[in-house]
């Protein structure tokens, strides 16, 4: 039985991490872009409502999802509503969970690299008939690119590695909500050594080349393409 | 056909109130010291800032009480004080940005046309990075250009550049000014620069447009002309006759009569050329005296004269027929003791004279 390996949990964390972060990219990209730019006296409280997830511990997140999303709590109402059940203990849940999660990841590096634009690319764009459309696809989010990399990796690989909220949200369901670390957490349990080392010293080794990735990439861009500001 | 612009608002410290009408035709200078508002007044009038006023350009307005038509939907190109060519598109991209967003109807100018305009032919394929800042410049220029506006705005687009550049730059400008008749607004702090470009000059003060009008009026402005002491000036056209080669002199006609000016081979005769006399260079005398060092002898009528501030006194004289006017700095001791007084014919001596290079 321990030779048989099971690598469901691999292949449910990849999919959770890339739908995870396609969501996050279509709804951070906004928050980013309008942090980024706004005046409005509401920047900073929603700023600091999307960084909450870097300082609470991952179970009060989850604690409150499981609340909000279960068969009482309104998001749980809703979603009842709509026909589709309750979320908790779906590979959905987990999903939705994800994405507030990891959505810190996102939004910085983006509003970072939003900021840095300044004003000027998109004012030389408006001076060339671009509309503010025009100028955040042809010209903020080419400029952007290494902050959209370093979200896109970040996002990807916190939502792989994410533990409590899952826990807590998603118990462990073979197939459905039992990701790669919840297998690795029930493998010591059980004192199954080999299999936690395989997936564990398989997570240390992805998370290294991805970071590494990640940074020759930028530093290339930073050489390469941005001389002019 | 002209552009009207009014705009006031007030900016912390700042506030301007500009009401200025200029002309549809060549270049008009935004001329005044750093902080005067001649940028705030750019922006404002590409709708890249937003303030209370009323802006007319040739006929379509582009501002008024509550209309204002965003910068993307104004036929106006922008050239900015540093290139800001987009980093990550080639030239050839770069100059096609604005381009490919005008309908082919509206294309008034050809992209040959400005790329060679500018001298770029050789740099299409590079990126931004690679080009030195003249020709980034010429680029930035070129893409502003292929928008087709009907109004160029420039930002003083020389001052990021060192002296070589500038020189590379100006005689493209000067093509723009003679080749295309898309009005220009130059906004520059600098001297040289702005006499030789503009034909039209808005002197702007602490955010106010001190004076408008024809720049060869306007910089014999005395009142003006006296706040800005030793560079004070008159700016002739003149039309270069015969080189002179054994004195190594350059004989120029303008309204006031002959100039002799340092040697100008370079300049085939019938050439137009303006010119820059010094208000410290001139002086004045009643009579025509024969013997004498200085060149240059002109019958003048003085139309003007001011006192300024310890002992001097500016003068503006005007040429017995029609003409710009010409300014002589002389001190009010020689003033009094001439008696001299508006109406009066007398003559000029003009010692130096600078072409403008």
């Amino acid at each position: 039985m321990a030779m048989a390996f099971d690598w469901q949990p691999v292949w449910l964390s990849l999919k959770l991490a890339s739908l995870t972060t396609v969501l996050l990219l279509l709804v951070g990209t906004p928050i980013a872009w309008w942090l980024a730019r706004t005046a409005s006296r509401w920047k900073h409280p929603v700023g600091a409502l999307v960084a909450l997830p870097l300082v609470l511990p991952p179970t009060v997140i989850g604690f409150y999802l499981l609340v909000f999303l279960g068969p009482n709590g309104p998001g749980g109402q809703f979603t009842q509503w709509l026909g589709v059940g309750t979320l908790p203990f779906t590979f959905a849940g987990l999903v939705v969970a994800s994405v507030i999660y990891s959505l810190p990841f996102v939004v910085q590096p983006l509003q970072n690299a939003f900021e840095a634009l300044g004003r000027r690319p998109l004012e030389v764009a408006a001076t060339l008939r671009a509309s503010p459309w025009q100028q955040f696809i042809h010209v903020a989010v080419p400029l952007a690119r290494p902050g959209f990399l370093t979200a896109m990796v970040l996002g990807f690989a916190h939502t792989v590695g994410e533990f409590g909220v899952i826990l807590m949200i998603g118990g462990n369901i073979p197939g459905e909500t039992k990701v790669l670390s919840v297998a690795i957490y029930d493998h010591v349990e059980t004192l199954e050594y080999a299999q936690a080392h395989i997936l564990s010293a398989g997570m240390i080794g992805f998370a290294f080349i991805v970071l590494l990735a990640l940074y020759l990439l930028n530093g290339r861009i930073g050489r390469g393409g941005r001389n002019e500001h | 056909m002209s552009i009207e612009a009014r705009f006031s608002a007030e900016l912390g410290e700042f506030s301007l109130s500009v009401d200025v009408h200029l002309p549809s035709r060549g270049v008009s200078a935004l001329f005044g010291h750093s902080g005067s508002g001649k940028t705030t007044l750019l922006r404002a009038i590409a709708g890249l800032e937003r303030f209370d006023g009323r802006l007319v350009v040739n006929g379509e307005t582009w501002q008024d009480g509550k209309s204002f038509l965003p910068t993307h939907r104004r036929a106006l190109g922008y050239v900015f004080q540093e290139a800001s060519l987009f980093p990550h598109l080639d030239v050839d991209k770069n100059l096609r940005f604005g381009m490919s967003r005008v309908a082919e109807s509206e294309r008034r100018v050809g992209f040959d046309e400005a790329v060679a305009m500018m001298g770029i032919e050789h740099l299409l394929s590079r990126k931004p990075r690679r080009l030195s800042g003249g020709e980034r410049q010429r680029v930035a220029i070129a893409r502003a250009l292929l928008t087709s506006p009907r109004l160029l705005l420039m930002d003083e687009p020389l001052s990021a550049l060192d002296g070589r550049s500038k020189q590379e730059i100006l005689p493209y400008l000067e093509r723009l000014h003679d080749e295309l008749a898309i009005p220009v607004l130059y906004v520059s702090h600098s001297l040289k620069e702005v006499t030789r470009l503009a034909d039209h000059v808005v002197w702007m003060e602490q955010g106010r447009a001190e004076a408008s009008g024809p720049i060869d009026e306007v910089f014999a402005d005395l009142e003006l002309a006296g706040r800005h002491g030793d560079e004070a000036g008159a700016l002739l056209e003149a039309e270069v006759e015969a080189h002179e080669d054994e004195y190594h002199l350059s004989r120029l006609r303008c309204a006031y009569g002959e100039l002799r000016v340092c040697h100008l081979p370079h300049l085939e005769p019938g050439s137009r050329v303006r010119v820059r006399i010094p208000a410290r260079d001139v002086s004045l005398s009643r009579h025509d005296d024969a013997e004498s060092s200085i060149l240059n002898v002109w019958p003048v009528r003085i139309e003007a004269l001011e006192a300024g501030e310890g002992g001097e006194c500016l003068v503006r004289m005007r040429p017995p027929g029609e003409g710009a006017p010409l300014l002589a700095r002389i001190s009010r001791l020689s003033a009094e003791r001439m008696a001299l007084a508006p109406g009066q014919q007398l003559f000029a001596r003009v010692k130096g004279a600078g072409l403008l290079d």
